[in-house]
């Protein structure tokens, strides 16, 4: 999709509707002991995934962070062996070694450990700019990674050797339960363009907002071969990870009435082709899910040597 | 006569005539300068489009050709004092080293990060240190570092050229100026050459990384010695260190030792060294790092854990576990000399 187009309300809906329902259905089936270890859920910001992922080329790489499953559904990852990765299974995206936080698949990267990801990211457009291959990097981080020092040593990278990177900051206003108040002083947007990094930043919701200025955006990282930042304020419906929610009920509720991607979206369309939508995500979200429970645990099989 | 910084220097430029995939980043690599060592000197004004001046951020640059790697590039990165791999630890422990594995066997990190080490030149707390061991037994990372024997530079362009994983290649400071001086050594010492790889790993023990190409070990005894009574086990300059012990043993005591030499610290795989030592019966380790939980532990425990092992007497002599000072006379109190080895050795095996 480019900007010029008229974005595909249907294709939009679906995709939001899609990473509502996966992260659901996992949240709904932790308590229950059907996945393993921990996760986070992406619950609220879906439309910064959707829209800015709705741009991607095929040659596109995306690097995501510790909440990344919106970022790897929305970049075209399959549900089965996203479930399957969280079930721990074999036919997992990375076998079962991975987990929630560390998925690889076709150009999809992520890692779990904050700020680290951003030089590798760099390093990967750089590799991208040496080797001419057009492709264009996407690097997502969150209010909570502005605390790592690693950052700025990549936007100055980044900066210096003028690599095809989009930073998307996406600012849930609260890093794990510690509110961004309390954790980032200044201007966040001054964070790059203090590296002559030129950064735009919404406070939306609405996925065709975030499809336009993202599609702008990822346009100059394309032709001009330089990296770019969206800040995106958005809001975090879920706990950080399971059950580990410091906010007002109250708040979340506001929220979720004012700032819900899902149901902004579904505004745009006919209460017919919302529902044939819905069904369609839900039959696919829950055979996925039964899917991945059948697979067989992995093993630990010898690693070869030489 | 070359030196081992010549050996390592003309090692890049091969490296970079022979794929053009490699590329360098380093703090200062740019000539004139060509490195705080040298070590890089020349690449610039030939390869200036693959070789990046970087600004001083050990993490950064680290995460930086970690990236390159993924996407098929055969970066080098130089960190100026290895004293600063603290700072890059994050990138190679959650990052480099572990990419290949936890995607699943899906990629390949072919990363190799060049550090000088060590101490004896007054350098201080900071700017001295043998840290290798700090990143000793991280899975995914394979940890070289050679002697003023064989050819450490083959060794290099090998890494750069073939090797498929990260790896952490530790050149200490004094083997820089040092020859490669294998033909004056072979006249006194018997040089058995062998490699990681000739021994298959033991069940159980299997890497999680490629030990592709294979790292080369030396095994040295004085000619016409009779049967060695101690095996010495020693990486680096202190390899040198030893073979000066050895000689010194030989000639003034009449106690006569074999001396093994791995360039290759993890993944461990020291069958040479065990081999030595079932037959010696006795086995010091000798290492610059600082003791506790170091290089020679490793290899202590291992050679406890091997049933056909029966030792009469183990030790190691490593540097005292306090930062080391600037002064050289505190430095040098600090460090195991040859004139340490040789008292070390006395007390093996006089009774």
């Amino acid at each position: 999709m480019t900007p010029s187009l008229v974005p595909d309300h249907t294709i939009l809906y679906s995709e939001l509707f899609k990473i509502r329902r996966f992260e659901e259905t996992l949240l709904d089936n932790f308590s229950k002991g059907l996945f393993s270890g921990t996760t986070h859920t992406y619950l609220g910001q879906e439309a910064n995934a959707v829209g800015v992922l709705s741009h991607l080329q095929k040659q596109d790489i995306v690097f995501s962070n510790h909440r990344g499953h919106g970022h790897f559904l929305a970049a075209g990852g399959d549900l089965r062996t996203l479930f399957a990765e969280l079930m721990g299974r074999a036919a997992g995206v990375c076998g079962g070694r991975g987990g929630s936080q560390h998925l690889h698949w076709g150009n999809f990267y992520s890692n779990g450990v904050l700020g680290g990801i951003l030089p590798v990211a760099t390093g990967m457009a750089l590799a991208e700019k040496f080797k001419h291959s057009q492709a264009v990097v996407i690097a997502f981080l969150g209010d909570g990674t502005l605390g790592e020092g690693v950052l700025y040593e990549a936007l100055n990278m980044a900066s210096l050797w003028s690599v095809p990177l989009l930073f998307v900051m996406e600012n849930n206003r609260i890093a794990q339960t510690t509110p961004v108040e309390l954790a980032v002083a200044g201007s966040i947007q001054a964070r790059f363009t203090a590296f002559g990094i030129p950064a735009i930043e919404l406070d939306t919701s609405d996925v065709l907002e975030i499809c336009f200025a993202s599609g702008d955006l990822l346009s100059e990282v394309r032709n001009s071969s330089s990296p770019r930042a969206i800040i995106l304020h958005t809001y975090r419906f879920g706990p950080h990870s399971k059950g580990d929610d410091t906010r007002l009920p109250e708040e979340i509720a506001l929220y979720r009435q004012q700032r819900d991607p899902v149901r902004i979206q579904s505004a745009r369309l006919d209460d017919q082709l919302r529902r044939e939508i819905e069904d369609r995500v839900n039959l696919q979200v829950g055979t996925a899910f039964a899917e991945a429970q059948a697979e067989p645990y992995p093993v630990i099989d010898s690693y070869p040597d030489q | 006569m070359i030196t081992v910084l010549e050996s390592l220097n003309t090692a890049l430029h091969r490296a970079f005539a022979f794929d053009e995939r490699v590329i360098l980043l380093g703090e200062d690599v740019l000539d004139p300068y060509g490195g705080a060592f040298k070590v890089t000197r020349g690449l610039s004004s030939k390869y200036p489009e693959r070789v990046l001046t970087t600004p001083i951020s050990e993490a950064g640059i680290v995460g930086v050709a970690a990236g390159l790697a993924l996407r098929g590039m055969r970066p080098v990165v130089e960190i100026m004092f290895g004293d600063f791999l603290t700072l890059s630890a994050d990138q190679l422990i959650n990052h480099a080293a572990k990419f290949r594995w936890m995607y699943n066997d899906q990629v390949r990190v072919p990363l190799v990060v060049r550090t000088p080490m060590g101490a004896r030149r007054g350098y201080g707390p900071t700017h001295s240190q043998t840290l290798e061991k700090l990143f000793l037994g991280v899975p995914g990372l394979r940890i070289l570092s050679p002697a003023a024997l064989g050819d450490p530079g083959e060794l290099l362009f090998q890494v750069i050229i073939k090797s498929e994983d990260p790896v952490l290649f530790v050149e200490n400071k004094l083997l820089y100026l040092l020859p490669l001086d294998e033909n004056t050594t072979l006249q006194e010492f018997t040089i058995q050459n062998w490699q990681v790889g000739d021994h298959p790993l033991p069940q159980g023990l299997s890497s999680p990384l490629s030990l592709f190409p294979p790292a080369p070990g030396y095994s040295l005894s004085l000619r016409g010695a009779p049967q060695p009574m101690l095996t010495i086990a020693a990486y680096g300059y202190m390899a040198e260190l030893a073979r000066q012990a050895s000689r010194k043993l030989a000639y003034e005591h009449e106690i006569f030792t074999e001396l093994v030499v791995p360039t290759q610290l993890a993944p461990f795989q020291i069958d040479a060294i065990l081999e030595s030592a079932r037959t010696t019966g006795r086995l010091l380790v000798v290492e610059e790092g600082s003791l506790t939980s170091g290089w020679g532990a490793e290899v202590l425990a291992r050679t406890a854990e091997s049933p056909a092992i029966k030792l009469h007497h183990a030790r190691r002599l490593a540097a005292r576990d306090l930062p080391l000072p600037a002064s050289a006379p505190l430095e040098n109190a600090l460090l195991p000399g040859v004139d340490e080895i040789v008292r070390a050795v006395l007390s093996m095996v006089i009774k």
